[in-house]
């Protein structure tokens, strides 16, 4: 005796969040029957390994049919051949475009192309992640990254509208798109002590002032900015930034903003004497140089594509090997970004604004172990 | 020229790629009613098209309107070839043609296509103009409502109760007629969907002219089918209840008196007195006057006098009305002449309702049933359709004098139901015999029902239960007891039924789903052979079921069955009996004793051994059960919380009513003694398999119960989540030396197994009942059987069950102390069965030709063996035609766009779709319907030749499934409802050809459209129990004081 055949069709489709997870993670059914009898629910529910295979593959099949309808959530809303309730709609949407951790360390900054495409053997090998669920995650940012190319506006936004997503999930493909398109290097063995979590952060700060629509005029008329995008760095204030070089380059402004910062934080810092030291010309890891050389080099793609490798040389190791706490750092860069204001013959305060809040917080957030 | 039909198309959207190098499609709309046909515009380069066309307007005759079916076809233009069409959608609109039910239907349809399945969805609004019609001779019927629920519908109140209607008719199968050889398999199909639409609307409106006829406005329990006789044709058949129904004006009127009978009884301070007089009270205060004012010791003397003599003096004492002397003996008569008249001048007293309004039913016989075996064969003379009729003429007159051989006048829970493997067709009628009160069936002023409502409200809880018979004259050999509700009438030891349980009816603890499965080997044969060896089959293969039924029930503990369902299929090698019920245990009838078992050859020791042992283990299965389901029948009734009558009092009563009526004391005692074992012998092997498979029925997982009829007894406060699901297995059998005990243990599986899948997957809505499971069984192919689920997984509230369940054991008991007979003492028969008793005369008919539609060539056609060799034949035939899998990512699409601007709302709460629920009940849980918008039957054909591209055989029929839900829903949705109640799947016919990567699947499905209202949101207070009393709702509207 043979099952040829064997469905359940529910008029509500009911969605096993534990099979999901299990589908969405790769295992073929009979590896995802072994692991939910490893979990013990034999034992809970006294059903038979029969029931058990029959019952995920069931499920199997049904996300097999919804994956097509995933790939735009939105089809998922309008269509009627399932009948989901909207909390499990938002659950399925949220748990498909979900990633690994690990793997989007992986693939964070790379060109979404077939050649990375092809790499994914190797990143499933080293992370443990099912080749599978790296190709439906890869093709998630893939799928997310065409659909908002060429979109104006928030691109945020613009993902939560096409793919109905939670504003966290939201912000995180954003941050995804955006290293994306930038192709900001991330594998660096200098930058692996950072999470995803810190890449996503500076992304957004980055989005928000670094970017073409960040110097988009009031939000009540977007269209009126015709390159009002947030996917690319906006061109014109890279150039500018090379202006900031007088600061380093100027030694009367370099000593000025020294002695202002010193003075300032005098008493208050428990790594003055680092600090200080760190101004002179000669240091080797002048912290102010470095800063205001990673600035002036963001002109070269190339240069943009090491920002991270660059902020975590020329700042977060220097402060690092001398113990800097966190709250001094804090205190150093708010010191070091405000004192340039009383810096009288440099001119460029909204430029170095718009530069150094955004730097500010990513080194902020950079600066851990 | 009666009508307008005014159709506009509004929009498509998610239409599918139809052009590969723009990847997009220039989609226009054809619409079609009877000859006519309107386009619209083509809406060029678009995936989402809107077409925004003027109003088609089509004038037409009703009769068209009620017959043809609104036919949409969404094409992609192309300029140089023939234009493609994505997929079509029928629109039933007699839903349009009755005054109370819809007035338009709007809304987003899915546009199907029989290769590709659902591609799209379209929006189209529908309007009716009717104008009134003055011709009497007029051959439409609109107007007239149709009802799939198998009761009263929740907002009527039945007037009159007509009865029995049937139709059916007859064409050629478009698959099986010569063009079918040179066109696609999508003509094929469609040519047959529309066909079988075309006569569900003839038949549906010759049906309506005979409610007409009758004087009635609705049909009840309207049940259609197909038979897919291959060759020989396509029979479309229905049957019904003619009923006049009058609307309930408004919901909220009827709400509350949907427990205001239970209410006002437990208000009553005497109910646990054992004497019938009280029964008749109605509206109860003179009663409660009386009452007190007996002193004590005059009121034992005068009730210990005897209860018949009070039953005598009840008219005297002048108590409740008038009327209530109509109940006294000269009545009786009366009345039954009345009833019988009434019945008599139909030709059958079938009705199809399974329950039905308070004091209906007043006896119930047992089950009767008939089947006979016919040999289709090719249609030679297409003038004369009746060849059918008078089958099914020659099986109802069966049943009807089988009932009357129980002593019952009627049949209810009636149904009929046909199984075909080549040219064998076994036709089968079921129903149960019973005894009904003629109010309803007689034409009458309203007042004068009302009128009788009231004084007939309360009896109940064990009238139905009586044996309607004389004993002296039994049919069947049965034991006799007297009723352990009344202890005044006599019961029979089993009951068996094909109804619903009557709500008034008193249950101890819960109810069970009972299945009997059974195959039977037969050996392949041709034509006339093949049914005598069928009809030799049938006799032994219904003993068994009904022996494997009994020894089930015994094994529960339990004693009756209701919603009975018997199904013989039969297949080409083989045939397969299942039966499913609801078993419960009646407290109006004894304790059915254990099951005992008696070895023939008690020379072995060892084997004495083993009896023994088995005998153990069925006790002890038996006392589980007793456990699992909560029988522990009180002993005696008279203990009753909260009674106002002080306790000495009763206990008093009760040393007295034991010892002092003699009389009814020795009986019940010996109805003690003769409660002894059913006794089943061991002699064989066979036998032993038997016992074995009694005791491999596992039950259900704890906080799992599940029954075949609406509601389980016992469970009373469902809560609101319900689930609707189709479940469908198809098993190989091994071919190698298949004998009968093999077959029977795979196919006692696959049931078991299915069952098992079910609770297994439901397990996040326990505690929960699986309600309405219906079970069928067919064998497509020598090896393969295939059974199809349907069922509603309803949850319900375990804290607030066990509470109601006390009360209503409480009431139930109240009920039953408080009843009395006076109604039911015809002389009826007893029947518990009826089963082993047919004759099945091998009988070998010629089909003629019966055609109701001319037009359609009689060609000549190879003679094929059978439909799925035909199918087989046809499958080489067809050309693989390009399968186009489209998946299209929309960018930025206007309507996503348009949705989805606003970020600050929660990015799925602007889901469009409403929920639509779907059950195969009549009521949704904790909600009221408020409307009908009229009946929903749909049929689908689905074709594939990219089988394995499609998931294979199961990939298959899950999507198809799932888009004949959708589209049931859609539609429902259109009509403006939020459910389907008694939603049923009729058919699900399935066809596979692996080699060829090719299957097909046949659906048809029905049930009827409704709105529904929470009843949180009618602001109701009492919901306590919103199901089990609802068919009171219709009288007892009346009854509030």
């Amino acid at each position: 005796m043979t099952s040829e055949l064997d469905i359940f069709v529910g008029n509500t489709t009911l969605i096993d969040e534990e099979v999901y997870r299990l589908w969405l993670d790769g295992y073929s059914v009979s590896d995802a029957v072994a692991l939910r009898v490893r979990a013990g629910i034999l034992e809970q529910t006294g059903a038979t390994a029969a029931v058990l295979q029959s019952d995920t593959m069931d499920h199997y099949r049904t996300f097999h049919m919804l994956e097509r309808l995933l790939h735009a959530p939105p089809k998922l809303l309008h269509q009627l051949v399932f009948q989901i309730p909207p909390s499990r709609q938002a659950l399925l949407i949220e748990r498909y475009y979900a990633f690994d951790e690990a793997f989007v360390r992986e693939v964070l900054g790379k060109k979404l192309s077939k050649g990375t495409k092809k790499d994914l053997d190797d990143i499933s090998a080293k992370t443990g992640i099912t080749l599978k669920s790296c190709r439906r995650q890869f093709d998630n940012f893939k799928r997310v990254f065409k659909v908002v190319e060429e979109m104006r506006g928030s691109l945020a936004d613009n993902i939560q509208q096409h793919f109905l997503f939670s504003d966290r999930l939201a912000r995180d493909y954003a941050a995804i798109v955006f290293f994306a398109n930038n192709r900001f290097e991330t594998a660096k063995k200098k930058l692996q002590y950072l999470s995803f979590g810190d890449f996503a952060f500076c992304a957004e700060l980055m989005i928000q002032n670094w970017t073409l629509g960040a110097v988009g005029e009031a939000p009540s008329k977007p269209d009126s900015q015709v390159d009002d995008m947030d996917m690319d760095l906006d061109k014109e204030f890279l150039q500018d930034l090379k202006e900031l070089k007088v600061l380093v380059a100027d030694k009367d402004l370099l000593d000025l903003h020294k002695s202002l910062v010193c003075t300032a934080l005098r008493g208050k810092l428990g790594v003055f004497s680092e600090m200080e030291a760190n101004f002179k010309p000669p240091a080797p890891q002048n912290l102010s140089r470095g800063l205001v050389n990673v600035a002036a080099k963001l002109t070269h793609n190339k240069d943009v594509r090491d920002l991270f490798v660059d902020l975590v040389e020329k700042f977060v190791e220097p402060c690092r090997s001398d113990h800097w706490p966190l709250g001094d750092v804090r205190l150093f860069l708010n010191q070091y970004s405000v004192t340039v204001h009383s810096l009288d013959g440099f001119r460029h305060q909204a430029l170095w604004d718009r530069y150094m809040d955004t730097l500010r917080g990513c080194l902020l957030r950079l600066y851990h172990d | 020229m009666p009508g307008k039909l005014k159709v506009k198309i509004v929009a498509g959207r998610h239409l599918p790629v139809m052009d590969r190098a723009s990847d997009l499609t220039d989609a226009f709309v054809e619409v079609k009613f009877g000859n006519t046909t309107f386009k619209t515009d083509v809406y060029l380069k678009s995936l989402n098209p809107q077409w925004n066309s003027e109003w088609f307007k089509f004038e037409v005759d009703d009769e068209d309107l009620q017959d043809e079916p609104l036919q949409i076809t969404v094409l992609d233009h192309d300029t140089y070839s023939a234009n493609d069409a994505i997929g079509k959608v029928y629109i039933d609109i007699d839903p349009l043609l009755y005054s109370e039910a819809a007035t338009v239907i709007s809304g987003w349809f899915p546009i199907y296509d029989t290769i590709h399945g659902i591609r799209g969805e379209i929006n189209v609004v529908v309007k009716v103009d009717l104008f009134n019609d003055l011709n009497r001779f007029r051959q439409s019927s609109c107007g007239v409502k149709f009802f799939c629920t198998t009761s009263i519908p929740k907002c009527y109140r039945a007037v009159i109760i007509h009865g029995f209607v049937e139709e059916l008719v007859v064409n050629e199968d478009p698959e099986y007629q010569w063009i079918d050889r040179i066109r696609t398999p999508r003509a094929s199909n469609e040519a047959r969907q529309r066909l079988i639409s075309l006569m569900s609307g003839e038949l549906q409106r010759k049906i309506g002219l005979k409610v007409l006829e009758m004087r009635g406005n609705a049909v009840v329990g309207y049940l259609q089918c197909f038979d897919l006789e291959g060759e020989s044709g396509l029979v479309v058949r229905a049957i019904g209840t003619a009923c006049t129904l009058d609307k309930l004006s408004s919901p909220a009127a009827f709400l509350p008196a949907c427990n205001s009978p239970s209410k006002e009884m437990k208000e009553l301070p005497f109910n646990e007195d054992p004497n019938p007089n009280t029964h008749s009270s109605g509206p109860s205060t003179p009663l409660k006057n009386q009452t007190y004012s007996f002193s004590p010791s005059k009121s034992y003397s005068r009730q210990s006098s005897s209860s018949d003599t009070d039953l005598s003096l009840t008219p005297k004492t002048g108590m409740g009305s008038g009327s209530a002397g109509k109940e006294g003996g000269p009545f009786k008569a009366l009345l039954r002449q009345q009833t019988q008249s009434a019945l008599e001048q139909r030709e059958f007293p079938f009705f199809t309702l399974t329950a039905f309004p308070p004091g209906f039913l007043v006896h119930v016989g047992g089950v009767v049933s008939a089947r006979s075996v016919k040999l289709l064969d090719r249609i030679h003379n297409p003038d004369e359709p009746e060849t059918r009729d008078a089958w099914w003429a020659e099986i109802r007159q069966e049943i009807k004098s089988h009932a009357k051989a129980l002593g019952c006048h009627a049949v209810v829970g009636y149904s009929e139901s046909t199984s075909i493997c080549e040219e064998v067709c076994i036709l089968s009628a079921s129903g149960t015999a019973a005894v009904l009160n003629p109010r309803f069936l007689q034409d009458g002023t309203v007042e004068g029902c009302l009128e009788q409502r009231i004084e007939e409200n309360l009896p109940a809880g064990c009238g139905f239960c009586h044996i309607p018979y004389d004993e002296l004259n039994m049919p069947f050999p049965a034991h006799l007891t007297y009723c352990y509700n009344c202890r005044k009438q006599k019961v029979p030891d089993v009951l068996f039924t094909t109804i619903d349980l009557p709500t008034d009816a008193t249950v101890v603890g819960k109810g069970c789903l009972i299945q009997a499965r059974l195959c039977r080997l037969k050996k392949k044969a041709q034509a006339e052979a093949n049914a005598t060896a069928i009809s030799n089959l049938l006799p032994f293969m219904e003993y068994e079921v009904h022996t494997q039924l009994m020894n089930k029930l015994k094994l529960k503990g339990m004693n009756a069955l209701f919603g009975l369902r018997i199904q013989i299929t039969v297949g080409e090698n083989m045939l397969m009996g299942l039966a499913s019920a609801t078993a419960v245990y009646l407290a109006a009838l004894p304790m059915p004793g254990g099951i005992q078992i008696a070895g023939k050859t008690p020379s072995d020791g060892s084997y004495e051994q083993h009896i023994s042992h088995m005998q153990k283990k069925i006790s002890d299965t038996i006392a589980k059960n007793k456990e699992l389901y909560e029988i522990n029948p009180p002993e005696i009734s008279e203990e009753i919380i909260g009674s106002p009558i002080p306790e000495p009092k009763q206990r008093s009563r009760l040393l007295r009513s034991q010892s002092e009526s003699s009389d009814e004391v020795t009986e019940l005692d010996l109805s003690h003694g003769k409660k002894d074992a059913f006794v089943l012998e061991i002699d064989d092997t066979d036998a032993m398999e038997d016992v074995h498979s009694l005791l491999t029925d596992v039950p259900p997982p704890s906080g799992f119960y599940s029954c075949n009829t609406e509601i389980m007894p016992g469970i009373n406060n469902w809560t609101s989540e319900i689930q609707m699901f189709t479940s469908v297995r198809v098993i190989r059998l091994s071919s190698l030396n298949l004998t009968n005990q093999a077959l029977n243990k795979n196919f006692n599986d696959l049931c078991e197994n299915l069952l098992k899948s079910l609770y297994f997957k439901l397990r996040s809505m326990i505690p929960c009942c699986l309600c309405h499971v219906n079970f069928t069984v067919s064998l497509p192919e020598d090896e393969l059987i295939q059974v199809t689920v349907t069922a509603v997984a309803i949850t319900f509230d375990k804290n607030q069950a066990l509470q109601t369940t006390k009360t209503h054991i409480e009431k139930s008991l109240q009920r039953a102390s408080t009843d009395n007979e006076e109604l039911l003492q015809f002389p009826l028969e007893l029947c518990s069965d009826s089963l082993p008793s047919h004759p099945f005369p091998p009988a070998k008919e010629h089909l003629e030709s019966a055609r109701s539609n001319s037009g359609i060539p009689a060609a000549q056609r190879d003679r094929c063996s059978s439909w799925i060799e035909l199918i087989k034949l046809k499958a080489q035939t067809i050309r693989r035609g390009s399968i186009k899998t489209t998946v299209t990512v929309e960018k930025a699409s206007p309507m996503g766009e348009g949705n989805f601007r606003n970020r600050s709302a929660p990015p799925c709460a602007n889901s469009t779709v409403g929920v639509v629920k779907m059950t195969p009940l009549s009521f949704i849980p904790g909600a009221k319907i408020t409307k009908y918008l009229g009946i929903i039957n749909m049929f689908f054909i689905r074709e594939t030749t990219s089988l394995r591209e499609e998931g294979g055989v199961s990939g298959f029929l899950h999507a198809f499934i799932a888009e004949v839900f959708a589209m049931v829903r859609a539609h429902v949705a259109a009509l403006g409802g939020n459910a389907v109640v008694s939603y049923i799947m009729k058919q699900c016919v399935f066809m596979e050809n692996p080699n060829k990567n090719q299957a097909q699947c046949l659906i048809n499905v029905s049930g009827d459209a409704v709105i529904f209202v929470r009843e949180s949101e009618l602001e109701v207070i009492s919901t306590q129990q919103p199901t089990a009393n609802c068919q009171q709702s219709c009288a007892g509207g009346e009854v509030t004081t």
